[in-house]
């Protein structure tokens, strides 16, 4: 197992992306932004977090579950529902940033499209992540990205989080043979 | 006829002998018989018994003849190691005249695989409101003298007393089937914490008690014989009991299946398991097992009730009540009752042969194994085990509810008037007799 | 686990997870498209022998908004009109593909026998069997307990729930006892002793004739239905004798505590057990406890469905 983003790194992409993002988007008070949990939603709060303090005023920031969307579900037991939590602001005609840890085939970026039409019509829908590690299986790009990570499908690839195993950390290994 | 030699099986009284049987008789018995002439039949592990009586089967001839007759009842009864069945009368037509308990006769008479004898209905209709043409049937060919509406209870006071007045003429005796029916309507099992769990209507065992204790006192009251079917309850062995110290004449019966199963088995809501009157808790249980060691209860009694795969393939409320017995008595009582030294074999010969016998006035049954007795004769070897098979039951049903189950005792030969109707445990077919 | 038949086949961390799921699901079905795809391509079989709008709808409603397909067969089979039996009719909705079906019948036991026979391969959901259980009932009734008294608490520990009326007839109660102790909430049974089955005493339950001592000692009054039928086979004298001692009027609301909350799994009987009054207080949450059972009833078919339908399937 090796690591391929420590702490210090991780903070300098998220501070970038979020000047990105304000940049992008002209401003950060149309924006809302949704993880998609579990840790793509604590990177949204981060980003919140370092946006509203450049910007000095709040930022819409939610969490958006992509379970109930997934088309993978005939496949496996059925799991918990993660919570969807829209802020006060909504998503009608704001632009939406969609945020997770790492983006691979593209298939839960899909299911989180479908989730958001169910819930309003945005003006744009855009996606930041911390680790794009290729392989797209459908036609999904970031448009904010902290890391390109190429890799082989034969690998794992492990971001950690404080706030859920209690350090910061991205790591990559082989997988079983 | 055949000549057989059964040789080094044991007497119930565990005398280890050979035993001849020639011309439908025992011949003779003794150690070490030689007898070139007989067929030898090693039975070295077995037990003799006196052919076995069952006071109540349910042969469903005539009028459901797709769940048994009277031929395929028969065999299951060869095949449980019964020489004698009592066939009851909820028929249809209901065995309530001669003409009905003489058809049924002479269908058992034409099957040859064992005594049948008709049991005559108490009220015309099996309705519990005027007697059935008792004397008619006691006259009969069927020469009847054990009456009862089993299937349902007779419950009129007045027309029970009536019947037990009625029934000393002919030297009969009333078998009642003690229901009380306003306690029980659209009941469905015991009534307990397991039918309170399941949403089943339940079935008190005051129903069955009420009954017994007005039976015993009005044929105290009259001074005529009783005999309670398919007793269920510690209550009905506890007034039992009382009313034989008292020297009332009754007589009562338990089932196979009442020695061993209990309500819990409601909980797969498999109606396999429902029956008429209901299984009761393992303290009934008991209770029924230490009343048929000392005697309380006099007889095992099957309550044989044959029914139809769809009667039982559908939802609790829907299916019929019975279960079959024949095929698996002799082996529960082994498992209940001897295994746990409750009954020594002498007993149980009393208790499913001799006994039941006496109490319906079968003279040529039951008889003492002795030279000159008619060879009514029954082999088992209690040191073998069988499974039971729903799909290779004689019956002509499959409502077994020990589908699976392995018993203690093989049935190995069944011998009806000297001819032997169950060979090597397969039914020996017989030609028009 | 395939089926739902009873709430003795739950543990708690499956309730606390159906309740849960019905959070998440109550909160997507709130957007302005009610619809999600999750069970797209599946077939649910409404097979009701007893006539029941309002569960049927329930139902109906929760599989719709996941996408299935929905067929109701109304079967008045058994007792009264001799129609198909229940093999036949499982044997028909095998040919007819269904993933699963829920089941509403007379006879208690029959959505046992459903799952345990070889008839059908599907999901069976026993929505209400004879006397026996109606575990979506009870499940929804947590659910609006929970989310009115739970403060944010996953069970239902420390709560008080009195359970009045016909008892012996009540498969709702019988659901809701069992699940109830198995949130951890204290349940009373409050009934004249003719409505009380024998066994009752070991049931997770306390038992009281006495409906006025025990309202102010509960944090939920549950009222269950009343049937007319009752009256006619003399387990009580007469309406009103009923009315006085176990009906829920204006003097029993006063009697009640601040926070507690009035529950009836309907339909109701207005004037029999439940005023009018009490029906349409501020405390009744009746209505409520219909929309929440969308959302439980959503969350049960998820579980049981959304997964791999050829192994052994569902969350639970």
């Amino acid at each position: 197992m090796s690591s391929v983003l420590s702490a210090q790194e991780i903070s300098r992409a998220l501070i970038r992306i979020s000047h990105e993002i304000i940049e992008g988007n002209s401003g950060a008070s149309e924006i809302t932004l949704l993880g998609i949990p579990t840790r793509g939603a604590h990177l949204a709060h981060r980003l919140a977090q370092i946006i509203s303090g450049i910007t000095g005023s709040q930022v819409a920031v939610g969490t958006l579950d992509t379970t109930l969307h997934r088309d993978d579900l005939r496949s496996k037991p059925p799991r918990a529902l993660m919570p969807t939590i829209i802020p006060s602001q909504g998503i009608q005609g704001r632009h939406v940033v969609l945020v997770d840890d790492v983006l691979y085939s593209g298939r839960t970026i899909r299911a989180a499209l479908d989730a958001l039409g169910g819930i309003g019509r945005p003006k744009t829908v855009q996606l930041a992540v911390l680790v794009d590690r290729g392989h797209r299986e459908l036609p999904i790009r970031a448009d904010y990205v902290g890391k390109n990570l190429p890799t082989s499908k034969s690998q794992i690839v492990s971001v950690h989080l404080s706030e859920v195993d209690g350090s910061d950390e991205v790591l990559i290994e082989e997988g079983p043979a | 006829m055949k000549r057989y030699l059964l040789s080094g099986g044991s007497l119930p009284d565990g005398t280890k002998t050979d035993l001849l049987i020639d011309d439908g008789k025992i011949e003779n018995i003794s150690p070490h018989i030689a007898d070139v002439k007989a067929e030898v039949i090693d039975i070295s592990q077995s037990i003799i018994l006196p052919g076995l009586v069952d006071l109540h089967t349910h042969l469903r001839e005539p009028g459901k003849e797709d769940a048994e007759t009277v031929l395929s009842g028969s065999r299951a009864a060869a095949k449980g190691g019964f020489t004698a069945i009592s066939a009851m009368a909820n028929t249809s037509p209901v065995a309530d005249t001669a003409g009905v308990v003489e058809q049924v006769f002479r269908l058992g008479q034409e099957a040859g695989y064992c005594d049948v004898f008709p049991i005559g209905a108490v009220t015309q209709g099996l309705l519990g409101k005027t007697l059935a043409e008792i004397g008619a049937m006691a006259d009969s060919l069927a020469q009847v003298r054990v009456f009862s509406d089993d299937g349902n209870c007779v419950d009129d006071p007045v027309v029970m007393r009536h019947a037990l007045e009625y029934v000393k003429k002919f030297n009969g005796i009333i078998a009642q089937h003690a229901q009380e029916p306003r306690l029980t309507l659209g009941s469905q099992m015991n009534e307990g914490i397991i039918s309170s769990r399941l949403g089943l209507k339940g079935w008190p065992a005051i129903a069955e008690e009420a009954i017994i204790a007005r039976d015993v006192l009005l044929a105290d009251h009259v001074n005529s014989r009783l005999h309670i079917c398919h007793v269920t309850t510690a209550g009905g062995v506890e007034i039992i009991r009382w009313a034989k110290t008292r020297g009332i004449q009754v007589s009562a019966e338990v089932t196979p299946h009442h020695l061993l199963l209990t309500d819990d088995l409601a909980t797969s809501y498999d109606p396999i398991f429902k029956v008429n009157p209901p299984l009761r808790t393992q303290t009934d249980v008991m209770a029924l097992r230490e009343g048929l060691a000392d005697g309380t209860i006099d007889i095992v009694a099957t309550d044989h009730a044959p029914h139809p795969t769809e009667s039982k393939e559908c939802e609790w409320q829907e299916a019929a009540f019975g279960m079959l017995g024949l095929e698996s008595a002799l082996s529960i009582v082994v498992q209940t009752m001897v295994e746990s030294k409750l009954l020594n074999w002498s007993e149980v010969a009393d208790r499913l042969s001799i006994k039941p016998a006496q109490i319906a006035g079968y003279s040529t049954q039951g008889q003492e194994i002795a030279v000159g007795a008619l060879a009514n004769l029954t082999v088992i070897n209690p040191s073998k085990s069988w499974r039971v098979d729903k799909d290779l039951l004689a019956s002509r049903s499959r409502n077994t509810p020990y589908h699976g189950y392995e018993f203690p005792g093989v049935v190995t030969h069944t011998f009806f008037k000297g001819i032997a109707t169950v060979a090597n445990t397969e039914i020996v077919a017989r030609d028009s007799v | 686990m395939r089926h739902l038949l009873s709430i003795s086949d739950l543990n708690k961390r499956d309730a606390v997870l159906i309740l849960d799921t019905a959070v998440e699901l109550a909160r997507a079905s709130d957007g302005p498209m009610k619809k999600l795809p999750t069970l797209r391509g599946r077939t649910i079989v409404n097979l009701f022998a007893e006539d029941s709008t309002r569960t049927r709808i329930s139902f109906e409603a929760a599989a719709k908004r996941l996408s299935a397909d929905v067929i109701n067969f109304s079967a008045k089979g058994s007792s009264a009109s001799k129609g198909e039996s229940l093999k036949d009719t499982a044997l028909t909705l095998q040919a007819m593909g269904a993933d699963a079906v829920i089941i509403r019948h007379g006879a208690s036991g029959a959505a046992k026998r459903l799952a345990d026979s070889q008839w059908m391969s599907g999901s069976v959901i026993n929505a209400g069997d004879g006397t026996h259980e109606h575990p979506s009932q009870a499940l929804l009734d947590a659910f609006t307990i929970r989310k009115h008294l739970g403060k944010g608490k996953s069970d239902l520990d420390g709560i008080s729930v009195a359970i009045v009326g016909d008892v012996l007839h009540s498969r709702v109660a019988r659901s809701n006892v069992l699940l109830l102790s198995l949130l951890g909430a204290q349940v009373t049974l409050v009934a004249p002793p003719t409505l009380l089955p024998v066994g009752v005493e070991s049931w997770d339950a306390k038992i009281s004739y006495d409906f006025d001592s025990v309202i102010p000692q509960v944090d939920v009054v549950m009222m269950l239905r009343v049937q007319a039928e009752r009256m006619s086979e003399l387990y009580f004298p007469n309406a009103r004798e009923y009315s006085r001692y176990f009906g829920l009027n204006r003097d029993r609301l006063k009697l009640m505590r601040q926070e507690s909350i009035v529950m009836h799994p309907g339909p109701m009987n207005r004037g029999l057990e439940i005023t009018a009054e009490v029906a349409d207080s501020a405390r009744s949450v009746i209505v409520e406890q219909v929309a929440n059972g969308v959302s439980v009833r959503m969350a049960i078919l998820y579980l049981l469905l959304a997964g791999d339908s050829l192994g052994a399937g569902g969350a639970l």
